[in-house]
């Protein structure tokens, strides 16, 4: 039970954190509002028109080929740091894992879904 | 990794190697010549069906526990392998006529079978949920394959939420059964369950498991998806849809609720029991009012869940079980072989966009096609439970289990809603012989060759039945 009370520590100091700075800041702080500083703030610049619009639906095929690499790359950091001590079995397996992901961005290439059309 | 581990997952890696193969190889066919990875698709099954079959036998388990190859996996998955099979000869076809033909249709149908077949090796709770993304996921994509049309994209992300809000049962239930085990594994749940600790968290787990696996597996009361899913996907995807995760669910409920969960027996009979008796009612009694053959084919898969799931009712019966579990896989054959084809009469006389799925469109079949309405006439009656085909077979076998159990009322009600459902399915045969019309079939020789060969399977194999029913005893013989 014991291992668990660092879990609520965790959460309790975790919240408190946040909490206190956001709290903090808001009370010291000077307020002066006028029309601009009200404004919403969405990256530098106030949107034009509705948000809820047709996106290409390329931006997510994007975003599922940059997951080749992403997925690899959390995978391949701690098989690279412990291959030493793992030897040949965990080359050959991390071959094979990076031979699945060459096989979709093979797959996805050949679809001609990396141009930007 | 052992060789004996490595033995344990061979067929499976066979075909996971050869669908990601086939992925690649299918963008090097040209477009109009997809019927090549067809072939291949179906050359990988067969390659894999071999493998299976090599193994009966063999019992081991391997990598750490995780999975295993026992009897009734390789029975399970051998069927599994058919429906692959019949579902790529009905989808031959029809993918050409519907303008669906792309090679990631049976890419797609192999990444799920592999998932099925791992469903029916998983003796680990994580690796019942992977198998059970691997399955579903693919027939998610499956379900809303015709892109063009508007119902089946509704049934593909309809089946894609609720399919997803089941998993999500099957996740939670599985923490709960590691919070109260401590374990993930199957035989490790057995014995910390047998040392009596905290037995309404593991019954709270094991409950959501059996949601999650209620909806795969269309019964109710999670029942809702299947008419809407399985009208509106193509009609080659319902057929595998059908028998192919029913198998896989049924396997499933099967490994994780005999191996797993015995002690919960008392708590869950009567679960079952009312899950069953509701299911084979509504089933039966809302598929009269269809009048699109799709629907009614959805609702009468309903109601077959309920009878399959009858062969769980006995559950904790030690001397009981074994039988009715043989039932239940011998069930399965027949449902697989009879659902094939009555969908493979369905596509025959499909026309594009959604048009002679009618039940009033077989008016004329017997005097026009009097092989084809003599095969979906072998069909309903093996569906209803009539001699002479499989599904009486199957019925008399479950029913005398369920008898043997001391459940005489449960039997009852198989037999009474069978009754019932005797007039929808006998209205197809009616419409066929006796109202005129004039329909259209496709002729397409794999469609014929698959529709003729399930209705010789149905037939003949009801004449002697008793070697698949051994081979189904021979199968759970190892698992009580």
């Amino acid at each position: 039970m014991n291992e668990w009370l660092y879990v609520l520590l965790f959460i309790v100091v975790g919240l408190i954190i946040p909490v206190g700075a956001i709290g903090v800041a808001w009370i010291i702080s000077p307020k002066k509002p006028n029309p601009i500083k009200s404004e919403t703030y969405e990256c530098g610049i106030e949107t034009v028109g509705d948000s809820w619009v047709q996106f290409k639906a390329q931006y997510y095929i994007f975003a599922l080929v940059f997951l080749v690499f992403d997925v690899e790359a959390v995978f391949l950091f701690p098989w690279a740091v412990k291959l030493g001590q793992l030897g040949l079995y965990a080359v050959i397996e991390g071959i094979i894992f990076i031979l699945i992901l060459v096989a979709g961005l093979v797959y996805t290439w050949r679809k001609g879904m990396l141009e930007w059309a | 990794m052992t060789q004996l581990d490595f033995q344990t997952l061979l067929p499976l890696t066979i075909l996971t190697v050869w669908a990601c193969v086939l992925l690649i190889v299918d963008l090097f066919i040209p477009k109009n010549r997809k019927g090549i990875t067809a072939v291949l698709a179906a050359l990988g099954l067969a390659v894999t069906l071999s493998f299976t079959i090599l193994q009966i036998g063999r019992e081991n388990s391997g990598y750490s526990g995780m999975v295993v190859l026992d009897g009734f996996s390789t029975f399970v998955n051998a069927l599994i392998l058919v429906s692959g099979l019949l579902g790529i000869a009905l989808a031959y076809g029809y993918v050409k006529r519907m303008g669906l033909e792309r090679g990631e249709y049976y890419t797609l149908l192999l990444f799920s079978v592999v998932g099925m077949m791992l469903m029916a090796q998983a003796a680990d709770l994580i690796v019942v949920f992977i198998a059970l993304e691997l399955l579903s996921i693919p027939l998610y994509v499956l379900a809303a394959f015709s892109r063009t049309s508007a119902e089946s994209e509704e049934a593909g992300i309809k089946y894609f939420l609720l399919g997803a809000f089941a998993t999500g049962f099957v996740v939670y239930g599985t923490a709960l059964v590691f919070g109260a085990t401590g374990t993930t594994s199957l035989v490790g749940i057995v014995g910390s369950a047998s040392n009596g600790t905290s037995s309404l968290l593991l019954t709270i787990g094991a409950a959501l498991i059996l949601v999650g696996f209620g909806f795969k597996v269309a019964a109710v009361p999670f029942h809702m998806w299947t008419p809407d899913v399985y009208q509106g996907a193509p009609t080659s995807v319902t057929a595998f849809m059908a028998a192919g995760a029913k198998i896989a669910g049924f396997a499933a409920l099967l490994r994780v609720f005999a191996t797993a969960f015995p002690t919960l027996a008392t708590d869950l009979t009567d679960i079952l029991w009312a899950l069953s008796a509701v299911t084979m009612i509504l089933g039966n009694v809302v598929a009269i009012s269809q009048t699109n053959i799709k629907r009614m084919l959805a609702y009468s898969s309903i109601a077959h869940a309920g009878y399959i799931l009858m062969a769980f009712v006995p559950y904790g019966n030690k001397d009981i079980m074994p039988i009715s579990i043989a039932a239940g896989l011998f069930y399965l054959v027949s449902y697989v072989f009879t659902n094939f084809g009555a969908w493979g009469v369905v596509i025959a006389l499909e026309k594009s966009e959604g048009k002679g799925l009618e039940i009033g469109d077989y008016a004329g079949l017997g005097r026009k096609y009097p092989a084809l309405a003599a095969a979906m006439t072998v069909f309903m009656l093996s569906l209803i439970g009539l001699p002479p085909t499989l599904g009486l077979v199957g019925k008399f076998y479950l029913f005398r289990a369920v008898i043997a159990g001391g459940y005489t009322g449960l039997a009852i009600i198989g037999v009474v809603t069978s009754l019932v459902s005797a007039y929808y399915y006998l209205r197809v045969v009616v419409t066929m012989y006796m109202k005129d019309g004039e329909p259209t079939t496709e002729r397409e020789p794999m469609l014929d060759f698959t529709t003729a060969f399930t209705a010789i399977v149905t037939v003949v194999v009801s004449l002697v039945p008793q070697w698949l029913f051994l081979l189904a005893s021979n199968a759970v013989l190892k698992l009580f």
